[in-house]
Order: structure tokens, then C-alpha cells, then sequence
């Protein structure tokens, strides 16, 4: 049988395309392969067992850690996606009007500048307010996690409101709703799906923060990324990857969730 | 009485102002957490050395001049010094180089992806999203268990007596290259994956009508068609690999620094904090005109694709 001539084919596209998928999930899968080893080592398997996950469990730093983790993303998602949808309604849906542009890239504005830079200012700005204030608190890494947050937040909001129907929201305030109750009742529960994705986006953008929480955390205060970066410098147990297995798995449990409620929009 | 035309402007401007209200918390919160603090290492750049740390409130352009010179602590002159210079230039070097290999990497895939039926294509697409929104120390720290001496690639090498001594790739260059490749290869099939979606076949179609080859049909059609996706995704790798801070960290050890860790460096031992608020500006700088260039090349193409 002659097979057909595809004009979409391109010669060794294919095996680049397997070698970079088999290269993307190597070093991940034996990371976590090896979180079940009974041994001391990362590379010589001694088979399987669960210490590693006992270990990491009982270490009341990693636990300590993991709670503030939590703690900073619940607080900087929930703020920055409650601020990132009062924003996406002010700046979409509109004609041009003085300083929308200013607004987008403003918004946008943590982005575009490198971490490490945002990290340095924060830390010489925090530094200065801790002086005079006192204050030492988790309340500076909440804050910086916020802002670096609201862009995230923002992107799937604002493209859920501009593929929304504006006529439902006209028919409502025919109708004599307020402004809050057509938000409510109309608004709100078709815009839910993006602002469920700005929330999860925005929490694992938060929970996977190294450099700024690095230059800004205070004596005590690390969060899990954090902590695990002071311990690549000593001897490398299992336990770091039973660690970044569970880590990995949250991840990717928040972002399947994420991935298909952004997909489902698309083919609405 | 108010005209029509008054009543009509009355609620434009009080449409804007709700607008500004309802836009103003997430505005504060940036300008207080990220813009504003910026505004302040600028400020920093030009301040003295405090002994400790931090600084003394006193003018001084010496920040900026260490930048590219060193003073001599005999008898004060300022001599031309290439150690920072030389920083800046492996981390241009290193980001370049990353962003070439992430792209003859990324085109392939990304091309790959787009080609598959559509039920297939999400898989594709989600097995690249995976690692793209998984931590990237975790990521780091995955791809360093491969290449480190103890790690599986020397153990693997060594059992089946292929080498004796583990080879060295911890700590070098070659490390680095691997890891920010490795890290930041889903953000170049992204982008290109977006703009390669939209590839219309028959264009295709038609070069090969008008005897084109497959190499051809790649370098004269598909290429120029999918152009704003390689510019998007090397300025997405660029970027953040020129800045980078974690990777260099924990794959390139002290002597194979980047310009991340060359700011904190001064940040921590090297106690100058404004010479560390110069180069975090230089570069921001070098970052600015990178994304410059990026919305002129963006602008001349936006009216051909829409």
C-alpha cells in the first residue's frame, strides 16, 4: 500500500518531539521513584519503602514550613483574585478611556521586571518599614505574594469577561437591578469559571515562590520552596524527594483542575 | 435644566470614576508591593555602603562607577575592572544560548503537538503544561539527581563500566546549560504551540503544488508564518533566564555565577547594597529593551495577522 504524502509531515519533528517529552519526564519520574527508596541514596535503589514520607512527615521544619506555605498562598490567591475581578470589570468592556492603558500595564507591571529585581526592592523597602514599625511578621511575604499574584489572577478573568455576552447584563438592569445585583445574579455566575482559574493560578504561583520570598522572609519564617533551596547545599537524602512528590502532586492536581475548566471555555 | 448632551457626559465621567474606584485596590497593591520598592533601589543605587549592611544616607555615584571599575582601597584611583562585566556577559551568553537550544527543541514539539488530531492535541498539551506549572526548584532539583556524581547518569555509566570515575558536571557550564534548558523549554512550546495552532495547511498546500520540498515549505511558509510565536517564546525564555537566580544557584555553585546571584551576592557577604541596587537596574534595563524590541517587531506584525 503507498502511503500517502502528508503535507503536514516534517522529517525527525516526530523523534524531537518524543525525545523532548521522554527528556521532560525522565528526571521528574526518578525523582519520585526514588522518594520510595529504603536506602540513604538517590541513585542506588535498595527498594521500596515509606520512610522517606514518615521522615519528611515528623520533621517539624518541613511541616512547619508546609503550614506557612499554605498559609501565604491562601491569603495572596484569595486577595489578589478578589482585587484582580473588581479590576478585569473596570478595564474590560469599554471604550478607551484616559488611563486604561496605564491600568494594563500597571497591572501587568510585575511581570515584565525579573524576579530577582522585584526581590531586591522588597527587600530594601521591607527592611526600612521593619525599622520603623517593629512589625516582623508573615504580613510583608502576604503583601509581596499579593501583588506578584494579581497579574496572574487577572489573565483568565479578564479573557472570561470579554468572550461574555454584555446583553444579559443590559437586559438586567432594564429591569431595574442594581448595579451589585445584576454582578450577583448575572454577572457573577458566568464569570465564576475564570475566576475559579485566577484563584488556582494565582494560589500555585504563590505556593511555587523561591527568589522573593528568599529576599523577603525574615529569621524563621521559611516556606517550603525556601527551605528546600537551603538544603540542596548538604548531603541529599530521599527526603527531599518524598518532600517535592507530595509538592508535585498538589501542583498537579491544582492545574489539571485549572487545565480543563480553561478548556471547557474554549469550546463553549 | 441639564441638556441631554450634559446628562450623557454626567454619566461618562461617572462611569470613569467608578471604573478608577473599582480598579484602585489591585493598583495600590502593586504600587506598594512592587512598583513603588522599585522606585526606591533607584535611590539606593546612589547612597553609601552601611558597614553592616543596608546604607548611610549619604550621596555617592560609586554604586553605578563599581558597576564596570574598581577603587583602589591604596590610593583611591579607579581603575576599568571586567569581573562584572564578565558576569554580565556569561549571563547574556548563557540566556542566548538557552534560548537557541529551547527553540530547536521547542519548534519541533510544539509542531508535533499542532499537527495531531484535535482529541489528541490536548493530551500533548497537557503533558507540556504539566512541568510548565510545576515548581521550578523542584524541576532544578530533578534534573541535578540526574547529573550530579553520585547522581543516576554516572551510576548508570560506572555499572556498566563505561567509566571509572564519575564525570564531573555539577558546578559547570554544561550543568547550567542542561538545567535552563530543561526548565525552561515549556515556555518556548507554548507560545509556539499558540501560533502554530493557526496555521492555515493550504498555504502549505500550495508550496508543495509549486514543487517545493519539506525543507523548503518549513524555512519559506511554515517559519514566517509562526514568526510571532518564536519571538514571543525566546523573549519568554530570555528573559527570565537572564534574571535567573535558582538554577544558577543550585547547578552552577560559586564560580559559575549569573547575574542573579551576583546581586545577591551583594545583598548578603558583599554587604554593598548599592552596588547592588546599580546592577538590579542594569539589569532591568537590558530587560526593558529586550521587551522593546519585542512590542516594535510585535507592532510591524500585528496588522498582517491580526
Amino acid at each position: 500500500m503507498a502511503s500517502r504524502f502528508d503535507i503536514r509531515r516534517q522529517t525527525g519533528f516526530t523523534t524531537i518531539a518524543m525525545i523532548c517529552f521522554f527528556a521532560l519526564y525522565l528526571p521528574i519520574i526518578t525523582l519520585v521513584v526514588y522518594a520510595f527508596n529504603a536506602g540513604n541514596s538517590i541513585a542506588i535503589w535498595e527498594g521500596v519503602s515509606l520512610r522517606w514520607f514518615y521522615q519528611a512527615w515528623n520533621n517539624s521544619q518541613v511541616v512547619d514550613a508546609s503550614i506557612r506555605s499554605l498559609q501565604i498562598a491562601s491569603v495572596a490567591a484569595t486577595i489578589a483574585t478578589i482585587v484582580a475581578t473588581m479590576a478585569a470589570l473596570a478595564t474590560t468592556r469599554t471604550k478607551p478611556y484616559p488611563g486604561l492603558g496605564f491600568k494594563y500595564a500597571f497591572i501587568n507591571q510585575p511581570l515584565m521586571v525579573p524576579e530577582i529585581v522585584t526581590a531586591v526592592a522588597l527587600l530594601i523597602f521591607f527592611s526600612r518599614i521593619k525599622i520603623w514599625t517593629g512589625y516582623s511578621g508573615l504580613g510583608y511575604l502576604m503583601a509581596a505574594h499579593t501583588a506578584f499574584c494579581i497579574p496572574f489572577a487577572y489573565l483568565p478573568i479578564r479573557a472570561r469577561l470579554e468572550s461574555m455576552d454584555l446583553s444579559l447584563e443590559t437586559a438586567a438592569a432594564d429591569l431595574y437591578a442594581t448595579p451589585w445585583k445584576a454582578f450577583r445574579r448575572v454577572t457573577f455566575p458566568l464569570l465564576w469559571p475564570g475566576i475559579l482559574a485566577g484563584l488556582m493560578l494565582a494560589f500555585v504561583i504563590s505556593l511555587d515562590d523561591v527568589v522573593i520570598t528568599e529576599f523577603v522572609k525574615s529569621g524563621g519564617q521559611d516556606t517550603l520552596p525556601t527551605y528546600m533551596l537551603g538544603q540542596f547545599r548538604r548531603f541529599i537524602t530521599p527526603e527531599i524527594n518524598a518532600i517535592s512528590t507530595v509538592f508535585l502532586l498538589i501542583s498537579i492536581l491544582i492545574v489539571t483542575v485549572f487545565f480543563f475548566i480553561s478548556r471547557k471555555k474554549d469550546q463553549e | 435644566m441639564e441638556s441631554a448632551e450634559e446628562v450623557a457626559k454626567d454619566a461618562a465621567r461617572r462611569e470613569i470614576r467608578d471604573r478608577w474606584l473599582l480598579s484602585a485596590p489591585a493598583l495600590i497593591i502593586i504600587f506598594l508591593a512592587a512598583t513603588g520598592p522599585l522606585l526606591i533601589v533607584v535611590i539606593y543605587s546612589f547612597l553609601t555602603p552601611g558597614p553592616y549592611g543596608d546604607v548611610v544616607w549619604k550621596f555617592s555615584t560609586d554604586g553605578w562607577l563599581s558597576v564596570l571599575m574598581q577603587r583602589d582601597i591604596f590610593d583611591d584611583t579607579l581603575t576599568f575592572a571586567d569581573a562584572h562585566l564578565s558576569i554580565f556577559w556569561r549571563s547574556a551568553k548563557l540566556s542566548f544560548l538557552t534560548t537557541i537550544f529551547t527553540l530547536l527543541f521547542g519548534f519541533p514539539t510544539a509542531y508535533f503537538i499542532a499537527t495531531r488530531p484535535a482529541r489528541q492535541r490536548n493530551i500533548w498539551l497537557f503533558l507540556i503544561t504539566i512541568p510548565f506549572w510545576t515548581n521550578l526548584l523542584i524541576r532544578t532539583f530533578a534534573i541535578q539527581e540526574v547529573i550530579r556524581n553520585e547522581g543516576i547518569v554516572n551510576t548508570v555509566l560506572i555499572k556498566l563500566g563505561i567509566i571509572s570515575q564519575p564525570i564531573q558536571m555539577m558546578f559547570t557550564d554544561f550543568a547550567l546549560m542542561v538545567g535552563m534548558t530543561y526548565v525552561y523549554l515549556p515556555l518556548m512550546v507554548l507560545p509556539l504551540y499558540a501560533s502554530m495552532e493557526k496555521i492555515d495547511f493550504r498555504l502549505v498546500e500550495a508550496g508543495y503544488d509549486l514543487y517545493a520540498n519539506r525543507f523548503q515549505v518549513l524555512r519559506r511558509v511554515i517559519i514566517p508564518l509562526v514568526k510571532p510565536g518564536i519571538v514571543a517564546g525566546s523573549i519568554l525564555v530570555f528573559i527570565p533566564a537572564l534574571g535567573a537566580y535558582v538554577t544558577p544557584r543550585v547547578l552552577g555553585g560559586s564560580k559559575n555565577m549569573m547575574l542573579g546571584n551576583l546581586i545577591e551576592l551583594q545583598f548578603g557577604q558583599g554587604r554593598n547594597w548599592p552596588l547592588g541596587s546599580a546592577l538590579s537596574l542594569s539589569l532591568m534595563a537590558i530587560v526593558m529593551v529586550a521587551l522593546l524590541l519585542y512590542v516594535r517587531s510585535v507592532g510591524r506584525q500585528g496588522g498582517a495577522h491580526g
